[in-house]
This record gives C-alpha cells, sequence and structure tokens, in this order.
C-alpha cells in the first residue's frame, strides 16, 4: 500500500480547514460581554422559570401564563417593547442556580428567595421583591397535626436547592426535635411522595404548596398548616456584574407598583395621558425628560400597564380572587393599603 | 492521522546502529507534521479560552475559586447515611456521605446483578422452553426502556406499600411499609479495642491454621469450613464476653410517625437497587449467554462423552472457558451500573450526585462541585476496572505467547 494514495488532501487544505474551525471556535466564546448586549444581540431575554401552575405555568397552547411570566413579558417591553420577545424555561430548583451563574439564563423569575448568601458567595443580584411568602407545611389532615413541633420523628419530603432544605433543617435543630427529609429533585416526584404517603408532610414556601395542593388527587385530605417557618421573599435574581440590567429589572417591577398606587390601570390609562400632575407625567412619558435621561423607552411604564395592568390586576388575574388559586393579597399590597410594596419615586 | 500513515512508517532494520534523535522526532510527530501542529496550537486556544471565560466570569459574579467551603456547615439534612451526619455538619463530610451511598449501590448493586444476570444467562440457553421464552422477554422488554422510567416504576412500587400504622408484618419482627424494610439489627454495646484485639487475633490464628494445612496439601471440605467458621463464631463471643461487651438485638417498632429502631433499608435505596439490578441483568444476561456461546460444541460433546452430567459440565468445562468472553464485556456491565447510579438523583436517594448538587446550589461553587463528582466517579470506575483486570488475568487464557 503506497501512503500517497491515503492524502485525499495536501496539507495546505488541512491547515486551512484547522484554522477556519479554530476561528469558529474562537468567535464562539469571545463575546461574554453584560447581559443587556447578549439579550439585544439575540433579540429575546431568556427566563429561568419553575412549574407550578398560577406562577408559571404553559396553557393549552402552550404559551407560558403566570404570575412570574408577566414579571418577565414586563421586562421583554421594557427592553423590545414586544410583550413576547421572550423565553421561558422550567428548571428544577436545584439546577437553577447553576444555569443563572453559568449566563444560560437572564434572569430568574422562578421564587427565588433573596439572601445574604446568594446575594454575596453565589453572586446574584436580586430584583424587588415581587412576593411576600413564607415556608409553610402540607400534611395529611389524617395525622391529626396542627403545629410544626407535632412533627417529631416525621419523615418529611423537601426540594433540594431551595431555602426549603435549610429552614426545615434549622427548624427541627432549634426545637431539638427529629425529622427524616426525603430530598426529591422533581417537582412531580415531590408531590407524589406525599400522595402515596411515602412522606408525612411536604415543606415549600407556603404559596407554592397551595398550588400544588390543588393537584392532588383529594385535595381536601391535605391542610396547610397556618405556621409559617421563615420569611420568603421571591424576586428577581440575575448574575451579577450587570448594573444597567439590574436597573431595567428593578424599574420594570417598580412601574408595575407605582402604576397601582397611582390608581391607573390597563383600561384607565388613557385618561391619565391628559394628566397634568407632574409626576404622573414622569411616569407615563408624556413628559419624555426623564426616559431620554434614563436611555429608555420614555413609554416604557405606559406600555406595561397598557398591556399587562398594574401590580394588582397581574396579581388577581394569575393567582388572586378572580383566579382558580384564590390567594389574598395579605403583605402583596401597596404599602398605602398596609402591604409591603413600596415603589421608590420615578423622578 | 490515517491508519496507513502509521503502518508505513520505516521500521528500524534488527542488527542496523540504534536509531538516532531525529528518528524519535518524526515518530513522536507522525507523516503530518504541521497539522499536528495546528490541532496542538487550537486545542491549547480552545481551553485558553475557555478558561480565561470562565475565570473571568467567576470573577465577575464575585465567587471565590477553591475548596476552602468544604470545611463550612452546609445546613441541609440528609436522608439516610452510613455514618454520622448532622446539619450542623461541612459540606465535605455530607460530601462523603452521598459517596459512602453511591459506593453502597455500586457495590451491592453489581454483587445482585451479577448473581441474577449469570442464573438469567443460563436460563436463556434451557431447553425448557418456557423458561427460555420467558428470559427472553424479559431481556427484550428491560434492555427496550429507559432506566430512568424503570427507576420511577420501581419508585412507584416501593411507595405503593402500606403506610407504617398499616404496615405488613408477617412475623412479628420485620415490617414492610411505603417507609422500606425493617428488619432486627444487632447492636453492638461498649464495643472496646480489646474486644477487636481479641476477635482479630482469634480469626488470625484460625486462618494461619488453614494456611499451614493448605501447605501441606490438605484438602477443605465443606465439613472443615464450617467448623473453622464455628470456631470464628466463638472466638468473637468470648471476645465479646471477656471485653464486658455485649451484643442485643434490637427490633424495629411502630412509635409515632414512623417505625423506629431495628435496621431500615428505605423504599429508594431499595427502588434504585432494584431498577439497577434489573436492568443490569438483562445485559449480563446476554453476556453470560454469549460467552457459553462462544464455547466450541466440541467441548459439549466431548464432557458428555465422558460421562458428565449437565450441571457439572456447566460449571466444570463450559463456564471456565466462557469466562475469557465474560469478564471484560462484565467490566462494562460494573462501570455503567456504577455510572446510573447517579440516576438516583431523580427518585430522591441521597447518593452523590445529588449531594454535590445540593452543595453546589447552597454554597455556590458549581465548578468544585462537579470537579469532585467527576473525580469520585472516576476513581470508582477505575478501581472497579482494576480488580475487574486482575481478576481478567488470572483467568485468560494460558500457554499462549503474550498478545
Amino acid at each position: 500500500m503506497r501512503a500517497e494514495k491515503n492524502r485525499p488532501h495536501g496539507w495546505r487544505t488541512k491547515i486551512a480547514a484547522g484554522l477556519v474551525a479554530a476561528a469558529t471556535l474562537f468567535t464562539g466564546f469571545a463575546h461574554a460581554g453584560p447581559t443587556l448586549d447578549k439579550i439585544k444581540q439575540r433579540g429575546t431575554i431568556k427566563v429561568g422559570v419553575g412549574t407550578s401552575p398560577g406562577f408559571f405555568a404553559p396553557d393549552g397552547s402552550g404559551k407560558w401564563q403566570g404570575f412570574f411570566v408577566e414579571f418577565g413579558r414586563a421586562l421583554a417591553i421594557t427592553v423590545f417593547n414586544d410583550p413576547d420577545k421572550v423565553e421561558f424555561t422550567s428548571s428544577s430548583p436545584q439546577q437553577r442556580l447553576p444555569a443563572l451563574q453559568s449566563g444560560e439564563f437572564d434572569i430568574l423569575l422562578s421564587g427565588v428567595t433573596v439572601t445574604i448568601t446568594r446575594a454575596f458567595k453565589l453572586g446574584f443580584h436580586f430584583g424587588p421583591t415581587i412576593f411576600y411568602d413564607g415556608q409553610g407545611l402540607l400534611v395529611n389532615k389524617s395525622l391529626g397535626v396542627t403545629k410544626g413541633s407535632d412533627l417529631d420523628g416525621a419523615t418529611i419530603g423537601v426540594q433540594s436547592g431551595t431555602t426549603g432544605e435549610l429552614n426545615i433543617a434549622d427548624f427541627f435543630r432549634k426545637s431539638d426535635h427529629k425529622f427524616t427529609p426525603v430530598t426529591i429533585e422533581d417537582s412531580n416526584e415531590f408531590l407524589k411522595a406525599l400522595e402515596s404517603g411515602r412522606v408525612d408532610a411536604l415543606t415549600q414556601d407556603a404559596s407554592d404548596l397551595a398550588l400544588r395542593r390543588t393537584l392532588l388527587k383529594n385535595p381536601d385530605d391535605y391542610i396547610l398548616l397556618p405556621e409559617r417557618l421563615s420569611k420568603e421573599p421571591l424576586a428577581p435574581a440575575i448574575a451579577a456584574g450587570d448594573d444597567r440590567w439590574l436597573e431595567i429589572v428593578n424599574w420594570t417591577v417598580n412601574a408595575t407598583i407605582q402604576a397601582e398606587e397611582f390608581g391607573i390601570t390597563k383600561d384607565n390609562i388613557d385618561t391619565f395621558l391628559t394628566s397634568e400632575d407632574p409626576a404622573i407625567k414622569r411616569f407615563l412619558g408624556t413628559d419624555p425628560s426623564l426616559g431620554e435621561a434614563i436611555g429608555l423607552d420614555p413609554k416604557f411604564a405606559y406600555n406595561i400597564v397598557k398591556t399587562l395592568g398594574n401590580y394588582g390586576e397581574i396579581f388577581e388575574r394569575t393567582i388572586g380572587k378572580g383566579s382558580p388559586v384564590g390567594f389574598e393579597r395579605g403583605y402583596n399590597q401597596p404599602w398605602t393599603q398596609g402591604g409591603l410594596l413600596y415603589s421608590p419615586p420615578f423622578r | 492521522m490515517s491508519v496507513s500513515g502509521i503502518t508505513s512508517k520505516p521500521l528500524p532494520i534488527p542488527g542496523s546502529p540504534k536509531p538516532g534523535i531525529g528518528y524519535f522526532i518524526r515518530e513522536w510527530w507522525g507523516s503530518y507534521p504541521v497539522t499536528q501542529l495546528a490541532v496542538l496550537i487550537g486545542l491549547i486556544g480552545i481551553f485558553w479560552v475557555m478558561g480565561s471565560n470562565m475565570v473571568q466570569t467567576m470573577h465577575r459574579l464575585g465567587i471565590q475559586p477553591g475548596f476552602a467551603f468544604l470545611s463550612q456547615s452546609a445546613n441541609f439534612a440528609i436522608g439516610e447515611s452510613l455514618i454520622a451526619y448532622l446539619p450542623s455538619d461541612t459540606f465535605g463530610r455530607a460530601a462523603i456521605v452521598g459517596l459512602l451511598n453511591t459506593i453502597a449501590i455500586a457495590v451491592s448493586g453489581c454483587f445482585l446483578a451479577t448473581l441474577l444476570g449469570v442464573s438469567l444467562g443460563i436460563a436463556r440457553l434451557s431447553g425448557n422452553m418456557l423458561l427460555s421464552g420467558l428470559v427472553r422477554w424479559y431481556i427484550e422488554i428491560i434492555r427496550n426502556t429507559p432506566l430512568l422510567l424503570q427507576l420511577f416504576f420501581w419508585s412507584a412500587v416501593t411507595h405503593a406499600l402500606p403506610a407504617p400504622r398499616q404496615a405488613f408484618n408477617p412475623i412479628g419482627i420485620l415490617y414492610l411499609s411505603n417507609r422500606g424494610v425493617s428488619i432486627p439489627a444487632l447492636r453492638l454495646h461498649e464495643l472496646s479495642l480489646t474486644t477487636l484485639a481479641i476477635s482479630g487475633v482469634c480469626i488470625a490464628a484460625i486462618f494461619a491454621f488453614y494456611m499451614v494445612r493448605r501447605k501441606r496439601g490438605i484438602q477443605h471440605g465443606i465439613t472443615e469450613f464450617s467448623a473453622m467458621g464455628l470456631l470464628a463464631v466463638l472466638g468473637i463471643g468470648l471476645a465479646l464476653r471477656l471485653s464486658g461487651a455485649s451484643v442485643a438485638l434490637e427490633l424495629p417498632l411502630l412509635r409515632g410517625f414512623n417505625i423506629a429502631g431495628g435496621f431500615n433499608l428505605t423504599p429508594e435505596f431499595a427502588a434504585l437497587l432494584i431498577g439497577l439490578v434489573v436492568n443490569s441483568s438483562a445485559t449480563i444476561a446476554e453476556i453470560v449467554r454469549s460467552g457459553i456461546q462462544s464455547v466450541p460444541s466440541g467441548q459439549w460433546e466431548s464432557a458428555r462423552s465422558l460421562g458428565l452430567q449437565p450441571g457439572r459440565i456447566m460449571r466444570l468445562v463450559i463456564l471456565p472457558q466462557a469466562l475469557r468472553v465474560i469478564v471484560p464485556l462484565m467490566t462494562s456491565s460494573y462501570l455503567d451500573l456504577t455510572k446510573n447510579s447517579s440516576l438516583a438523583v431523580a427518585i430522591g436517594f441521597p447518593d452523590l450526585v445529588s449531594v454535590l448538587n445540593t452543595t453546589a446550589n447552597q454554597s455556590g461553587q458549581a465548578l468544585e462541585a462537579l470537579a469532585i463528582i467527576v473525580l469520585s466517579y472516576l476513581a470508582l470506575n477505575l478501581s472497579v476496572s482494576a480488580v475487574m483486570n486482575k481478576y481478567n488475568k488470572r483467568i485468560e487464557q494460558r500457554g499462549f505467547l503474550p498478545r
């Protein structure tokens, strides 16, 4: 066998091919700039969500719906003035934080609890809290349990990678009681564990448990204990290092809260366009000086409320009394009505 | 690059002067030195870009690289552990708990899968049409469905058992419920070094006795082995009595929410073990079948003409030869089983991957956690390979020139 016969190309061709391949790879890795650049270049925002109907779930036609999802749409309106330029992907609680770190998502709207560890050690920035929650316990009524401390010696299902996993350990450490955790990543398996009696209780953010309870075969056999084991302020999370992106997230959320405080809704917003109140003029962009100064579309707040409504409307539509979920507003109403929602001034 | 590039290389002629340095350089670079260089530079470039990208990102996020976090408190609880573990223990200890759980699954899984697989493989070749037909169906169904699906199935099966208060309790001391299997456990109390030392001496003495007899060419049968076993048990009993330690039988009992006491095998462990064993046994059965069929039929015939019974033909003539085909393939089955155990994360068994994913998530050190997972599996699988290769050396065909 002669060697020449087995040489399909000369060495020049091979080097050229190698260089082209190397160049392609280089350009692929070279752009690791700030998040906002990537979003504009891509033309969509990549949002990581969870899977609880009411908060985030695809509807019959595959379109994502829910409370957190609406804030993703609001962001797309701020950046692109188009509520559909956003891509939702569900991620398990265990996988979502590394996925955000690695840049797979531009933002997590999956009910991430704000904690100091996540801010400093995990390198995340948090936007304003959009849902004030606390950790609850969902138990089978037949056990006759009325409070968390009755669960001494019980087996409790926790979802891995959540603050719930840490809080429940703290709760039992504090009371010097014992429990056996069953740590489950998959959210369907998590619910099945309670249904099959593998665990005596599930622990997770109370709102989330209330949503999942409706998915059980016999929801009336289970009770969400009134006790709250922790504070769970749920906020949008982004990777640290892009201040401008953080501000866009902040003011997008603030716009929905401020609109409710002003009493501006989806339906009556156009009547405010003629308002002479300078604060409302700045907010809706009828006075364009503010928008120009911050480099955003001066009408971004108008566009958000016109398309999606204010915070209260989003809440009622997705998880409030007007929805199958039927949550009370609780802490999640404007400070003017005794809640915790408070937007800094648009000035 | 191409195979011919290697084979057409001029070999040094025997008896000629030793090849010079130039030969070695040519040898190393091969026939396409410029291409080799370009590929090498390209590879270094890719890793360089990836590495610097990673370092930059971590710096931007303010994450401190390194393994210092392993000594920080983990703060999460782990459902089952072979060593004592509390949420206040460190991330490092949590990782060890996960690793030990993975090893427990891998070792018991490989052992049981071998037993089941070999029996199935032999049954597959049985003259009994019903038996071989059933085994064939078993193998086809198991091999052609995803393992994850099978694990969900076994998880559902173990969870469908009755609740602890209605536990299946056939003989009073064994509980079968959706919290797992609870059996009586032996608990040692006041165990001391003296106990261990005396038992150690007893066992060493019995072993030495056996070795001496074996050197003298004395055959050991079942009677001798049981006698030695009995002696060992007596020796340990004596050691316990002398050192003041005691053994107590702990019975499982329904207490509060759970069945407490005794030895408990959780449903997650059981589901994972059954799932992995059933899955691997199908592959192993096929390996054993092909191994047996690789032995020439002349071997069967000559063994039969010597008057051996079918069971003995299998055990004494066929299997020893079939093993040469079986063992290398079996190694890869064991490696698969070990790696597949990482699917535990889906059904809630706290294995290495599950614990380290949580660690990555709670500490933010994702890359470090990933590195620990990779290195642990690598170490685990390389040790399995090393043991199996050693065994393979022992059984491989002798009396031929090494190939």
